[in-house]
């Protein structure tokens, strides 16, 4: 019986001069969308190009349904690349076509078409597709196969906010039919949202790993209160553990009360105090040091 | 559906949509059919006047000319050049005759000479032999002279004739060179190539699909132009039409496959348009397009044996001017088959799909 969809055993990935993926080992139940975060030159991009079968790996194992990638991963597997250029001179629906008869199954292409918005611009050349409309096109791409497994790198990058809205909508109908999904993203509140579970890289290893909220709970028993600079100027910080962000500081405490009752002691106004939890981002600044870039 | 069905499908498909974007590439398609018809149409107006005024005549033994030869030979105004006196060179001095390229091939010591039926310059030029120092007209016959006439017949082969099977034969060269190597690198760079990886496809379905579209396009573009320009131009075609369309068809396949190892690779377009252009020129200029390479130094002829486009040149040439026969152009054949598969071979065995 095949308990993991996706087994990685070890893998690891050495060019000349870098070694880019360092001994990962990751097992993906099926139906899950699990989500591979990093700073850029982490190794998530070369892990999942090993993982879809695009690059080879130095050494290590990738069990897919309890064999070796092959043929049977490869009409089984939907990917969606971070860049990927169209066909010039071709239209949405040619595409979808030509895609369709590369498999030896493939979902019908109208329900396909209806299910990731693109009727509207099915006739449209792909050349003059927007973002957006060009981001949904790959998605539906990536369906076409009807596919098991799932890689989506970095999906959304460069889409405004309702585009991202909508392609999260997408994500969350292909969860819920039990596909699995691996997602390679630098929106941490992506991760938070779609992912059932996330691993964190640096330096070609994982450095964590686990769900999101485990992970919060593992690193961090502390919130943080946001105040405006100009209203603490006449504060001793000094007593705080403090980090000024956008005209804001940030006091990291374990105690909310006690902070409050010297701000409240110190006569700051607490009408702009904001209190949050610890979310993602800081997650991967306490694990990585790095600031992520989108 | 079994293997074989369903590579032929992944095969069809890649056709179908390599196709559908040539075609709608109206700027790119237009090129394809209009650089040779402007290169023919250049040709035709700048050679539709006669420049060459003099009367050209060939002559065998011109060293032991009998003294009515002699006095034909110092006539101004006729180029008279030498013909060696050897079966092979005579024959080839009678066929150019029989093209008009020479109006009149004389033998100085047997007053023996052919001249084309077909030719009004060799018409003229007999009169001339004939009527030399007889102001009465009466007596231009051969008996008095004692020349003997040999007639040949033959349509005139001009420049143009003779071109046209390069200029066909090179635009086929750049649109297989450039329109494969070029789109693969094109490919490959902005990722296109990467996507079908992760597909069932296969090199050789991927790679066998982008010559089968590209060999369709050039025949049907090749066949366009053939016929366009011959409407207007109006130029020799002695052969058979079969028989050039198969040497085409393989021409393209050689040129297409030595377009993959080019392309194989290289993921910059630049690069790729630079070793493209290292091919191609050299192949345009030293593959007897424009020129005869006859004359050429052997270590020039031994070079452009290695070109694809000399073949294809050459036995193009032969069916349209000569009305070869498949067996007599059999080793240019060859050398493309050859050529073809080894090409084929090489482009597949590096080609890469990122």
């Amino acid at each position: 019986m095949v308990t993991n969809l996706l087994q990685i055993k070890n893998l690891v990935k050495h060019y000349p001069s870098v070694k880019a993926v360092n001994g990962i080992n990751i097992n993906l139940p099926t139906g899950i969308c699990f989500g591979l975060l990093g700073p850029n030159g982490a190794g998530k991009t070369t892990t999942i190009e090993i993982l879809e079968g695009i690059n080879d790996a130095t050494s290590g194992e990738i069990l897919y349904k309890g064999k070796p990638l092959g043929d049977q991963f490869r009409k089984e597997a939907g990917i969606m690349f971070q860049t990927t250029a169209l066909q010039d001179y071709i239209t949405v629906r040619e595409t979808l076509e030509m895609f369709a008869k590369l498999y030896p199954k493939h979902v019908d292409l109208d329900v396909l078409i209806k299910r990731c918005d693109l009727t509207e611009y099915i006739e449209q050349d792909n050349r003059e597709l927007s973002g957006g409309q060009r981001q949904r096109l790959l998605l539906a791409v990536a369906l076409v196969n009807d596919p098991d497994i799932i890689f989506l790198d970095e999906p959304t990058t460069g889409l405004d906010p309702q585009a991202r809205r909508n392609f999260w909508n997408l994500i969350n109908d292909i969860k819920a039919e039990g596909k699995t999904i691996i997602l390679t993203t630098h929106y941490m509140d992506e991760a938070y949202t779609l992912c059932d579970e996330i691993a964190i890289m640096d330096h070609g290893k994982i450095i964590a790993q686990g769900t999101p909220k485990a992970l919060l709970e593992e690193t961090f028993n502390d919130v943080i209160l946001q105040l405006p600079e100009i209203e603490l100027n006449r504060l001793d910080l000094s007593f705080f553990t403090t980090q000024d962000r956008n005209g804001y500081v940030e006091i990291t405490t374990h105690d909310v009360n006690e902070v409050i009752a010297i701000l409240i002691e110190e006569n700051i106004s607490l009408s702009n105090l904001q209190i949050r939890p610890r979310t993602l981002d800081d997650l991967f600044l306490e694990l990585t040091g790095k600031e992520l870039r989108v | 559906m079994n293997n074989f069905l369903m590579s032929f499908k992944r095969f069809l498909a890649l056709l179908s949509t390599r196709n559908k974007e040539f075609f709608r590439d109206r700027s790119s398609l237009s090129w394809n059919i209009l650089m040779p018809v402007l290169i023919v149409a250049g040709f035709s107006f700048a050679f539709s006047d006669d420049i060459g005024k003099q009367f050209k005549v060939g002559v065998v033994n011109k060293l032991s000319a009998t003294p009515q030869s002699k006095q034909f030979l110092g006539l101004k105004h006729i180029d008279f050049y030498s013909v060696a006196a050897d079966e092979e060179e005579i024959k080839y001095a009678v066929n150019k005759v029989q093209r008009h390229q020479v109006d009149m091939l004389l033998d100085a010591t047997k007053q023996q000479y052919w001249i084309n039926t077909e030719s009004p310059k060799g018409y003229l030029v007999e009169k001339i032999l004939l009527g030399l120092g007889r102001p009465d007209s009466k007596h231009l016959d051969l008996k008095y002279h004692g020349f003997k006439k040999q007639t040949v017949s033959g349509k005139q082969i001009r420049y143009i004739d003779w071109v046209i099977p390069g200029i066909l034969s090179m635009n086929m060269m750049f649109s297989a060179l450039f329109g494969v190597g070029f789109v693969i690198v094109r490919y490959r760079k902005n990722g296109m190539l990467k996507r079908l990886k992760a597909t069932p496809i296969t090199a050789l379905e991927y790679l066998s699909a982008q010559v089968a579209s590209r060999i369709m396009l050039i025949m049907l573009v090749t066949a366009f132009v053939f016929y366009g320009t011959h409407f207007f131009v109006d130029f020799v075609m002695n052969g058979s039409h079969i028989n050039l369309f198969l040497v085409f068809a393989l021409g393209a396949l050689s040129m297409i496959s030595l377009g993959l190892i080019i392309a194989a690779r290289i993921t910059s377009e630049e690069t790729a348009g630079g070793l493209l252009n290292l091919f191609s020129w050299p192949m345009m200029f030293f593959s007897g397009v424009w020129f005869s390479l006859e004359g050429a130094a052997p270590a020039m002829q031994n070079i452009a044996e290695i070109f694809p486009l000399t073949h294809v040149t050459a036995a193009a040439r032969a069916i349209m001017i000569d009305g070869a026969e498949l067996v007599d152009i059999s080793y240019h054949l060859i050398v493309l088959l050859v050529q073809s598969v080894v090409f084929m071979f090489l482009g597949a065995w590096f080609f890469k799909w990122d």
